[in-house]
């Protein structure tokens, strides 16, 4: 079962609920996979210790130029719809940050010129804690695009773990392609927010999101206690489970600001995790 | 004119509540521009009020006309993006997954595929409560396009600081490190990094700006929350010296800050708060 963190603001405990939640799971003597897809700033791995068993670089094919073979006729130019390649005099420039990989240039191309060419965007590293695998992909500083290499990391927990595996994805945050795609793949959303303003804005965001895309979705409260009851009413008013209330509470941040489990002797917060871990058999019961 | 930008790497640093304090600071000559455009929230703080609005087209989507279709596949097979599945005994394009590189349409022996443009957000003109211009932005569910989306509200705003005479345009970016965050450095001034004294929040703000450094553009910093965790903070001032990232000042762990964005105040507008002057003081260094 695909279950991923997400969350329509940033910073509101979606690597605090993954990480603490895959620890929790396996330390029930659940099989679980965690893979953290917030490629731009990964942070679960800050958290986790193990040792890593396997690292990969990750390409995404590009154009490039073959100035022998160009006729210089400059469809390739008229073909890309994302500006990615100019033909400039007797030069045919290519950017690579503006290219989708969509191969029509390149297949198009009737001299042959545009060969495609693997490009590095990032790092996948897989580790093994003391009781769950850990996958993160990790985006280069400087490419911009993070939907290919999060589509390669859910490719890769496809292809090497079953169904009977939990596997939790740590989602980026936000509404925009990164987040359709992550969303696309998974059996359930749990969507993070805090009760505040800011926190319930974005969740109305991320809960229009996840109707968009069909996945079904339940929400966990972080910092329950700070802020007011909207949020709360909001889920009411629309039928929309809450699973769990973790409190607001500056222990959990203190641990959190030095890279620890924050559950790990603290009740409530286990209690948080053990609603959480009941929801999930019951989603695996239906399934 | 000087443009300054706000980011963050990690979100809910408290970026946002940030930018507003020296938004409501700087209303006399600042035109304020939120770019965080797939969970906007500065609006919260600054109640824009006379909004006009008006719909951000960008990028396309391939529609197949059913009636021309001759049902030979080669969209379908030249799709990169497996966006063209045959249901139901015809081929139909997913727009979710659609990347609108328009390769389909060109190929198709009956010229039977369009390439539609799309409307991916909305852009909205209006005055803060304080008076100041501002502009923002929402960027449809599942839209692509962010950073075009991005450049665009900064466009605006420039130009709404340029006709009406103000010195400074104050920019609210978006998290991470792909092309939302790019678009968002493009043409900035002075950065402003928010950074908290975490695992997370130092690992983010390396990441960030060793992105920032690419565009060569005086950067500062703001600690949050800098009582939370004294040897992380001391660890973050570190690295802020080495790199040359002017400390602008540090906030302590204050939920004062929750307690004004549930008013849709910032702290500044507190009559006696203690952050008016080191918000005061900040502001001066970043103009």
């Amino acid at each position: 079962m695909n279950i991923a963190i997400a969350s329509g603001k940033g910073g509101t405990g979606k690597t605090t609920l993954s990480t603490n939640l895959a620890h929790y799971l396996a330390g029930t003597g659940r099989q679980v996979v965690l893979t953290d897809l917030d490629v731009e700033e990964p942070n679960s791995k800050l958290f986790l210790t193990g040792e890593v068993v396997e690292t990969r670089r990750e390409v995404r094919m590009v154009p490039t130029w073959n100035k022998e073979a160009c006729q210089l006729c400059g469809a390739c130019q008229t073909t890309c719809n994302f500006h990615a390649i100019v033909k400039i005099g007797t030069e045919i420039m290519i950017f690579p940050e503006m290219c989708h990989g969509c191969y029509a240039c390149s297949e198009l191309c009737r001299a042959h010129a545009l060969p495609m060419e693997a490009v590095e965007i990032g790092t996948m590293t897989v580790m093994k804690t003391e009781n769950f695998d850990f996958i993160e992909s990790r985006l280069d500083i400087g490419q911009e695009q993070a939907v290919p290499l999060i589509s390669k990391s859910i490719a890769l927990v496809d292809s090497r773990y079953d169904t009977e595996v939990i596997r939790l994805f740590d989602s980026p945050p936000g509404t925009a392609c990164p987040v359709i795609e992550v969303s696309k793949q998974m059996d359930f959303i749990i969507l993070v927010t805090e009760p505040t303003p800011f926190g319930l804005h974005d969740l109305k965001l991320a809960v229009e999101t996840m109707r968009h895309v069909g996945t079904p979705f339940a929400v966990v409260i972080n910092r329950d206690g700070i802020g007011n009851a909207d949020v709360e009413d909001y889920c009411r008013e629309e039928h929309i489970d809450i699973l769990a209330r973790i409190p607001n509470d500056r222990k959990i941040a203190e641990v959190y600001s030095s890279g620890g489990l924050a559950y790990i002797g603290h009740e409530r917060m286990t209690q948080a995790l053990e609603l959480v871990s009941e929801h999930i058999r019951g989603l695996e019961v239906r399934a | 004119m000087k443009e300054i930008v706000v980011i963050s790497g990690k979100g809910g640093t408290g970026k946002t509540s940030i930018t507003a304090s020296f938004g409501v600071l700087g209303a006399g000559n600042t035109v304020i521009a939120d770019c965080d455009v797939d969970a906007s929230d500065l609006h919260m703080l600054m109640n824009p009020q006379n909004t006009r609005e008006e719909d951000f087209t960008s990028g396309a989507v391939a529609v197949i006309d059913q009636d021309a279709c001759v049902h030979c596949g080669r969209c379908s097979r030249v799709c990169r993006f497996d966006a063209i599945p045959y249901i139901d005994d015809r081929y139909e394009v997913i727009p979710l997954d659609c990347e609108g590189c328009g390769y389909c349409a060109k190929i198709c022996p009956a010229l039977a595929i369009k390439m539609v443009d799309q409307v991916v957000g909305r852009v909205f003109y209006s005055d803060a409560k304080t008076g100041a211009p501002m502009v923002h932005a929402r960027l449809h569910i599942g839209a692509e396009n962010s950073g075009k989306l991005v450049a665009k509200v900064k466009r605006e705003a420039k130009a709404v600081a340029m006709e009406k005479g103000y010195d400074y345009v104050l920019v609210d970016g978006s998290p991470g490190i792909g092309c939302p965050v790019v678009s968002s450095l493009t043409g900035a001034d002075v950065v402003v990094l928010v950074t908290e004294p975490t695992v997370s929040g130092l690992h983010d703000l390396k990441r960030v700006h060793q992105l920032v450094r690419r565009f060569q553009i005086p950067t500062a910093c703001i600690i949050n929350k800098a009582d939370l965790n004294s040897e992380m903070t001391q660890e973050l001032k570190t690295y802020l010296e080495a790199n040359d990232i002017l400390h602008l000042f540090d906030i302590p762990y204050d939920e004062d800050f929750t307690k004004c964005m549930v008013e849709g105040k910032t702290v500044v507008e507190i009559p006696g708060s203690r952050y008016h002057e080191i918000f005061e003081q900040g502001w001066r260094l970043l103009i």
